[in-house]
């Protein structure tokens, strides 16, 4: 265990924790502005029921997510700080820009929204949601331009051994923010989508109230079409920017070993042998690669270069680099192939499930409503944007091996000298635990809202600590109208408080 | 040293002190539950006090961060891995706190309701011990390599004064909170605020002094700033004698704005006390200057740009919600 391995465990495992929570908070604050202003149109009570149930579901996921956040602002000085010390004049900037811009918004607003039901007009609290979405979406544009700027470097020059910036403007339109926030952001939609469809039909296979339910499930559905469909453009163009800035995490997640031909084939299986660069075994799909890549299939494309041949080039060009790593450029090959695998069958599943419920849900034959196969796979699905989201990073992270800067400064570079073996053990001993146990809890909590089917969850919580009763719940929503199996169901369940 | 470096010095100081201003009260109400709110109600009361605004207040601190970062990065790089231990704890207690509002209103059963409640009341306290303990001990001069890397261990940040510190610090803010509390509540609390906050005052003088001799054997503020450091030790104790007797004397907006701008005035009391540098070191040669500790003039002025830009707004609607909850909170 050296100080170099355990930060970037520490840092892979913080960020895919943060990293689970912010997909879910932004999708799902999006999500309850959506609801909340369909009721604001409709004026119909029962909208506004919907959105302060997925509301408390959001406010748990916000809760956590800001809390795995708060350590990534930290971060960069506690376990990187040679890493700060090169790139603060260029990377600070942005994440004191989301501070001041994005955090602020985001937090007093929801503060507002979470209070203020009684206190605003029913125009004003809509806003204030409007602005938590609007302030997480910055917060992600800021974030994500930092993060661009360490994959495709821009506006900037090494005086003195530190990176500095030369042109702010080049910072804010680096090509690569403009892919990574689109593909990022719809993800976000998607995700949210699903997890409105997928906690709306566990509701409805579990017979809580599936009325009030079903219109929510169809608008999940939508919007995760919409969210999916974009997400999968965007991706598309992503890899071709990678092969210009980053061909080595092109080759690897493609798995070409050795530089191929147009038209080239594409490996649908792979596995490697990373030692000697060999393949092991695969299975190809003659043109598809270059298909995919170019669009086209014409011969008169460039090459795709392979990593062993990547590998010689980039030992020649980073001499200084190349000793560190020891001549050895290549990130783990497997992992990269497989992840960008599953994270683009996912993606096809997505488009898939989304416009196939769509079509199940239509008035005139709502098959889905009524098939407990159907839903229950939305309700499972609503897991799969996770681990396309986390496979996706991984990608992008680990293919940048071994740069934390791409071919700037190294991660060996990196890290903070004089933190010892035994602290960076200790934290992250400690974070692990506590985000499992966070991240435990929360689910819990988000189940049980869904158990009792708390509608008023909000105003029940904050006004009194009574729990949860059948009468409560009649008397504060006189308007749905239940099935004599719900209330008991409901009953039963609040009974156990 | 130019003037944009010393612009951004003096922007850090208000980072850090809108932090402990705005954060302070709301540990301060967070302490006040474990002591002096007396039954299930009561806690209610006080912690709807600060439900809309807490997530808000914790923002200061992550600007500030991310303002040193962008502007100090030497300063934040070495501050952040040289007192690696104790940010650690201060991220553990912002964690469990940020969580507890919300999961205490979510718990399943009685137990897991007090089990958050205990977390928030007991984090609220450690958390501003620990700033306290970061901010006496990096003033105090540290073993640091020519390289900025801080090379103290254990024993060389938890000393008596940083223990004083930390423990002036969490009295401060129990105190700050208690003046939030008396403005903002209604009914048995408010009257409870009151007399714990007029007898924790005498406390709060003994540390004063305590913390102010301690200074001047363990720091060289003295030696550098004697007129400074004088006059802002003078304006400590007599904020906190105007908060206690406007405390006594039932005025109570005065009371919490003093106690307030008694935490500026600790914040401006290191900040000049470090000044020029940003680290100190134990070898002054070691020490990390303002000039040599910061950003490039593009990327300060570029900066000094955004925020000049942005901050009205952001104020504006923070007092938009002091103003939206503005009514005292009934029992
Ligand atoms: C719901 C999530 C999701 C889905 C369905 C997809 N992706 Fe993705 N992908 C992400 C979520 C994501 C991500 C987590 O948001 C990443 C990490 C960094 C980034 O920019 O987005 C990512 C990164 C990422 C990268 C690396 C970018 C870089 O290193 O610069 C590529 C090339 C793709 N994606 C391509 C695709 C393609 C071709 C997809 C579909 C066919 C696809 N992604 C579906
Ligand atoms: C703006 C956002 C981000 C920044 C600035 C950033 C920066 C970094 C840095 C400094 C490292 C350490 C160097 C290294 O090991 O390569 C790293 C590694 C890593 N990051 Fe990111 N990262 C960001 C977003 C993310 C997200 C959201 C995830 C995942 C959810 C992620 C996953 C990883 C992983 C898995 C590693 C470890 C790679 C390895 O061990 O080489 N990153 N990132
Ligand atoms: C590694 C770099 C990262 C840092 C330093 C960081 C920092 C933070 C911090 C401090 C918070 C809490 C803010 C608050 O109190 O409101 C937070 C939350 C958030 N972050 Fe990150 N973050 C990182 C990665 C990312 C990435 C890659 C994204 C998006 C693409 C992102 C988007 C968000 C959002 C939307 C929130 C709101 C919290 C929520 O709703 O769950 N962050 N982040």
């Amino acid at each position: 265990m050296t100080i170099v391995n355990l930060a970037r465990f520490q840092f892979a495992m913080t960020t895919i924790f943060h990293f689970f929570f912010v997909p879910f908070s932004v999708g799902m604050i999006f999500m309850t502005f959506l609801l909340e202003l369909i009721y604001v149109i409709t004026g119909d009570e029962k909208w506004k029921q919907r959105t302060k149930f997925f509301g408390s579901i959001m406010l748990l996921s916000v809760a956590v997510g800001v809390v795995t956040g708060i350590i990534q602002e930290f971060q960069f000085g506690m376990n990187w700080s040679d890493y700060s010390r090169f790139v603060g004049d260029i990377f600070g900037a942005p994440l004191a820009i989301e501070a001041l811009l994005a955090f602020f918004m985001e937090s007093t607003f929801i503060g507002i929204w979470l209070f203020g039901w009684e206190k605003l007009g029913k125009k004003l609290h809509l806003a204030t949601i409007f602005l938590t979405f609007l302030g997480s979406i910055l917060s992600s544009i800021w974030i994500l331009a930092a993060n661009s700027w360490m994959q495709n470097p821009v506006g900037y020059k090494v005086v003195n051994g530190r990176a500095t910036l030369t042109s702010f403007s080049a910072l804010l339109t680096n090509p690569q923010t403009r892919l990574e926030f689109g593909h990022v952001g719809f993800g976000f939609m998607l995700t949210g989508g699903f997890a409105v469809a997928g906690i709306s039909a566990f509701q409805m296979l579990k017979k809580r109230n599936p009325d009030f339910f079903r219109p929510v499930l169809r608008l999940g559905l939508l919007i995760a079409l919409i969210g999916a469909l974009a997400n999968f453009s965007f991706g598309d163009q992503q890899m071709i920017e990678v092969k210009n800035s980053q061909p080595m995490k092109f080759a690897a997640a493609e798995g070409v070993v050795t530089s191929l031909k147009n038209p080239a084939e594409w490996a649908l299986i792979g596995f490697y042998n990373t030692a000697d660069d060999q393949e092991i075994f695969g299975i190809k799909v003659p043109y598809m690669l270059s298909l995919l890549t170019y669009h086209s299939i014409s011969t008169k494309d460039p090459d795709i270069e392979g990593v062993t041949e990547l590998n010689k080039e980039l030992a020649a060009k980073y001499p200084k680099a190349a000793k560190e790593v020891g001549n050895n450029f290549i990130p783990p090959m497997n992992t990269l192939f497989w992840t960008f695998r599953i994270m683009a069958g996912i993606s096809a599943l997505m488009i898939l499930l989304s416009a196939v419920g769509l079509f199940l849900t239509r008035k005139k034959s709502p098959w889905l409503y009524k098939s407990k196969i159907g839903l229950t796979v939305t309700g499972w699905f609503m897991y799969a944007p996770f681990i396309a989201i986390t496979c996706g990073w991984l990608v992008t992270e680990l293919g940048r091996y071994p740069w934390t800067v791409y071919g700037l400064f190294t991660i060996q570079d990196s890290v903070s000298p004089n933190v010892s073996v035994g602290s960076l053990l200790f934290s992250n001993i400690v974070y692990f635990l506590l985000f499992c146990g966070l991240g435990a809890v929360m689910v819990i909590y988000s189940v049980n809202i869904m158990r009792k089917n708390d509608i008023e969850a909000v105003e029940v919580a904050y006004a009194k600590l009574d729990p949860f009763s059948a009468d409560a719940f009649k008397s504060s929503a006189p308007d749905i109208t239940y099935k004599p199996e719900d209330t008991q169901e409901i009953t039963e369940d609040g009974g156990k408080e | 040293m130019s003037t944009l470096q010393l612009l951004w010095f003096i922007l850090i100081a208000i980072l850090f002190s809108g932090f402990f201003f705005f954060e302070g009260f709301d540990f301060g109400v967070g302490i006040s539950t474990l002591f002096v709110a007396k039954d299930e109600h009561e806690v209610d009361q006080a912690i709807s006090a600060i439900g809309p605004v807490w997530d808000g207040n914790e923002v200061w601190l992550l600007t500030a961060g991310g303002a040193m970062f962008a502007s100090f990065p030497f300063w934040y790089a070495s501050l952040f891995s040289g007192f690696y231990n104790l940010f650690l704890l201060i991220l553990v207690g912002l964690i469990c706190r940020g969580v507890s509002f919300e999961f205490r209103h979510r718990a399943l059963s009685k137990k897991g309701h007090d089990f958050w409640q205990k977390v928030l009341g007991i984090s609220s306290l450690f958390i501003p011990f620990l700033f306290g303990m970061v901010f006496t001990a990096f003033i105090q001069g540290m073993p640091m390599d020519a390289h900025g890397n801080v090379t103290g261990g254990f024993f060389d940040y938890v000393n008596l004064l940083s223990i004083v510190g930390g423990v002036a610090v969490a009295l401060l803010s129990w105190l700050h909170g208690l003046n939030y509390l008396s403005l903002k509540v209604e009914g048995p609390l408010r009257e409870r605020s009151h007399r714990f906050a007029n007898k924790l005052y005498f406390i709060l003088y003994v540390g004063e002094v305590v913390f102010a001799v301690l200074l001047v054997i363990f720091t060289d503020f003295f030696q550098k700033h004697v007129l400074w450091s004088s006059i802002l030790i003078v304006v400590i104790v007599a904020l906190s004698v105007i908060g206690h007797l406007s405390s006594i004397n039932n005025k109570e907006m005065t009371a919490f704005i003093s106690s307030g701008l008694t935490f500026i005035a600790l914040v401006a009391l290191i900040f000049q006390g470090i000044f020029p540098r940003v680290m100190v070191a134990d070898n002054p040669a070691n020490s990390i200057l303002i000039k040599n500790a910061s950003s490039t003039v593009y990327t300060l002025t570029t900066m000094s740009f955004v925020a000049l830009f942005i901050l009205p707004f952001v104020l504006i609607y923070i007092g938009w919600t002091y103003y939206v909850f503005r009514k005292r909170i009934q029992k």
